[in-house]
């Protein structure tokens, strides 16, 4: 290493620092400290630093001997599996068609950046204010019960609308449709445009093009939407609370139940098993792409 | 290719529409209700028009009280921000080379973005009360007895609430300006050099006008996400509680309209910040274009 290497990665590390600090004090530390306590004993009040599975074993409870039939651990994964598989299809679905509008189909820059701040703006607005603001369309006395009703569709509100799982899916693919648009563009934005007129001229079908010319060009921004919306899912409580009544067990939603009774170590190992399987979900899809080239 | 647009056009401009009414039309459902008269629900039709439920959110009858929340997030946010920007342009600034660490600090700001939230919250509150009990064994154990007489908890809104707030944007902070500088033409700089800038020169006088619409951008990022976290904060913010918290816990027994009162007076919060940063960035743009310099605009 020479002087000037040595000053020039000295003033690098001056400058990273204070990013090092935030990072070790408030998110590896805590994470370290998550995982040493899933492993502590307790009783009814307190934690007791002793090594004990406990935290691990409760969790688990009936999950071996109650075979083939589920214990609430694996029911409460399989439905939040499933709503990430939900909403992970539609955010897909609709993020694709958006980005795809947005690149290839609106033709002046103006245009494209005032209708991506369009899709935006509600990003940096509340999501619990966007969560409610389902309430006066899907509730029993709602916007969409009203109709049916006038229409005579149905003869009584249907209650399935609103704190229903229907209505988790929902709220979820509103709020975090955004997270699949982005990436998803941004990858788009880069595809050069004479591929595409090359598959043209090569008598490929707009079908044909879209989908192995766009679609394989645009699997980092898939996978890195994917990544995003699959993680939050997975992790969520407060969608999942707001929009299910309370009523409705998610992977997330189990850690914070065990937190507001108080019950540390149960709370961080059921953290730590969330913690495994997000990162499993996120090593097979990063497997598909390098992340930090496509930025 | 100019000319006519293809019949796809039309189907995906309608599926955008679509999504942009569906995006865009639950909110202004609420934005309306809010201005419900005093008789009315919280659903359609409205029963007259009236501020009634506004009147209500500002005397502090009948929700919990909002001012003191609105006031905590507005500060939180505030200083959120202001650190948001500062941090990550100066890890910016160091991640324009490689250097010893790199690597690692990069995974741990993304790794800090898609650990589930409620992890990262649980982490932090355990951390303050490791962090309580030392103190508290501390204060007894040395006799400092005005400590152990007093002291209750370091946890708070800008100690761990600040703390968890940051795990949040900063990752936000760092990927944007990865993307600034992965675009910024480092020829302004080297001419800058040649012409006898010293490097805080170069930083003041060229890299930073350059990257100042982006970086009012990261500033956007860190107080919206601040204003409107929730996740991150449930466990680590201490024993006051900022405006969303207090919002979510309103969602289970409010049943009058204030509380799309209080969605709108959030949400104007929201847009008043969104505005202002746009109106800023656009302004910085009109003002480079009218003294002629190509700054920015690439090469």
């Amino acid at each position: 290493m020479t002087p000037s290497t040595l000053t020039r990665h000295m003033t690098a590390w001056a400058q990273a620092t204070p990013m090092a600090a935030v990072f070790f004090f408030f998110f590896l530390v805590p994470l370290a400290l998550v995982v040493m306590v899933s492993f502590w004993d307790y009783n009814d009040y307190e934690m007791i630093p002793t090594f004990s599975g406990r935290g691990y074993t409760e969790t688990f409870e009936g999950c071996l001997t109650r075979l083939p039939e589920m214990c609430t651990m694996f029911k409460t994964y399989a439905k939040t599996l499933k709503l990430a598989a939900l909403v992970w299809a539609l955010t897909l679905l609709i993020g694709f068609t958006v980005a795809w509008f947005l690149a290839f189909h609106v033709r002046s820059k103006t245009w494209q950046i005032a209708l991506s701040l369009v899709c935006t703006i509600p990003f940096w607005t509340s999501n619990v204010i966007r969560m409610i603001a389902w309430i006066p369309l899907l509730g029993r006395n709602g916007l969409i019960n009203q109709g049916l009703l006038g229409l005579g569709l149905v003869d009584r509100p249907v209650e399935w609308l609103l704190f229903s799982e229907f209505s988790v899916v929902l709220a979820l693919v509103h709020l975090f449709t955004f997270f699949m648009v982005i990436p998803i563009f941004n990858s788009m934005i880069r595809i050069d445009r004479s591929l595409i007129e090359a598959a043209r001229d090569a008598g490929a079908s707009g079908w044909q093009t879209l989908w192995h010319v766009v679609v394989p060009l645009s699997k980092p921004g898939i996978v890195i939407g994917s990544i995003f919306v699959l993680t939050i899912v997975m992790g969520d409580f407060v969608t999942v609370g707001v929009m299910g009544g309370q009523q409705i067990a998610s992977a997330g939603k189990v850690v914070q139940t065990h937190l507001d009774a108080l019950q540390f170590p149960v709370a961080a190992a059921n953290a730590v098993i969330l913690l495994g399987v997000t990162l499993i979900i996120i090593a097979t899809l990063s497997k598909l792409v390098d992340v930090r080239k496509e930025l | 290719m100019d000319e006519g647009r293809p019949r796809s056009f039309y189907l995906l401009a309608t599926v955008f529409g679509a999504y942009v009414l569906f995006l865009y039309g639950p909110m202004i459902a609420i934005f309306v209700l809010s201005f419900q008269g005093p008789d009315g629900g919280l659903t359609f039709p409205m029963n007259g028009v009236s501020l009634a439920w506004f009147e209500k959110l500002w005397a502090g009858t009948g929700i919990v009280d909002i001012g003191a929340a609105f006031l905590r997030s507005l500060k939180l946010g505030a200083v959120v921000m202001i650190l948001t920007v500062v941090i990550s342009v100066l890890a910016g600034l160091a991640f324009r080379r490689r250097f010893p660490g790199s690597a690692a600090l990069f995974y741990v700001a993304v790794a800090s973005l898609i650990v589930p939230s409620i992890v990262t919250s649980l982490g932090i509150a355990l951390e303050f009360r490791l962090i309580d009990d030392i103190v508290k064994h501390l204060a007894e154990s040395r006799g400092w007895t005005h400590v152990a007489a007093t002291y209750t908890t370091a946890m708070g809104l800008f100690t761990s609430g600040l703390g968890a707030h940051l795990t949040w944007t900063l990752p936000f902070g760092l990927l944007i300006m990865f993307a600034i500088f992965n675009r910024f033409d480092p020829r302004y700089e080297e001419a800058a050099r040649d012409l006898g800038a010293t490097r805080w020169q170069t930083f003041r006088y060229v890299v930073l006008p350059i990257i100042l619409p982006s970086v009012i951008g990261i500033g956007l990022f860190g107080f919206t996400l601040s204003w409107d976290e929730i996740a991150r904060s449930s466990q680590a913010i201490g024993s006051v509680n900022t405006l969303p918290l207090d919002l979510q816990g309103l969602t289970t027994t409010v049943t009058t309209p204030d509380i799309y009162a209080l969605g709108t007076v959030t949400s104007a919060v929201s847009f008043l910040v969104i505005g202002l940063a746009l109106h800023t960035i656009r302004a910085i743009g009109a003002r480079r274009d009218r003294h002629g310099t190509d700054a920015g605009h690439g090469v």
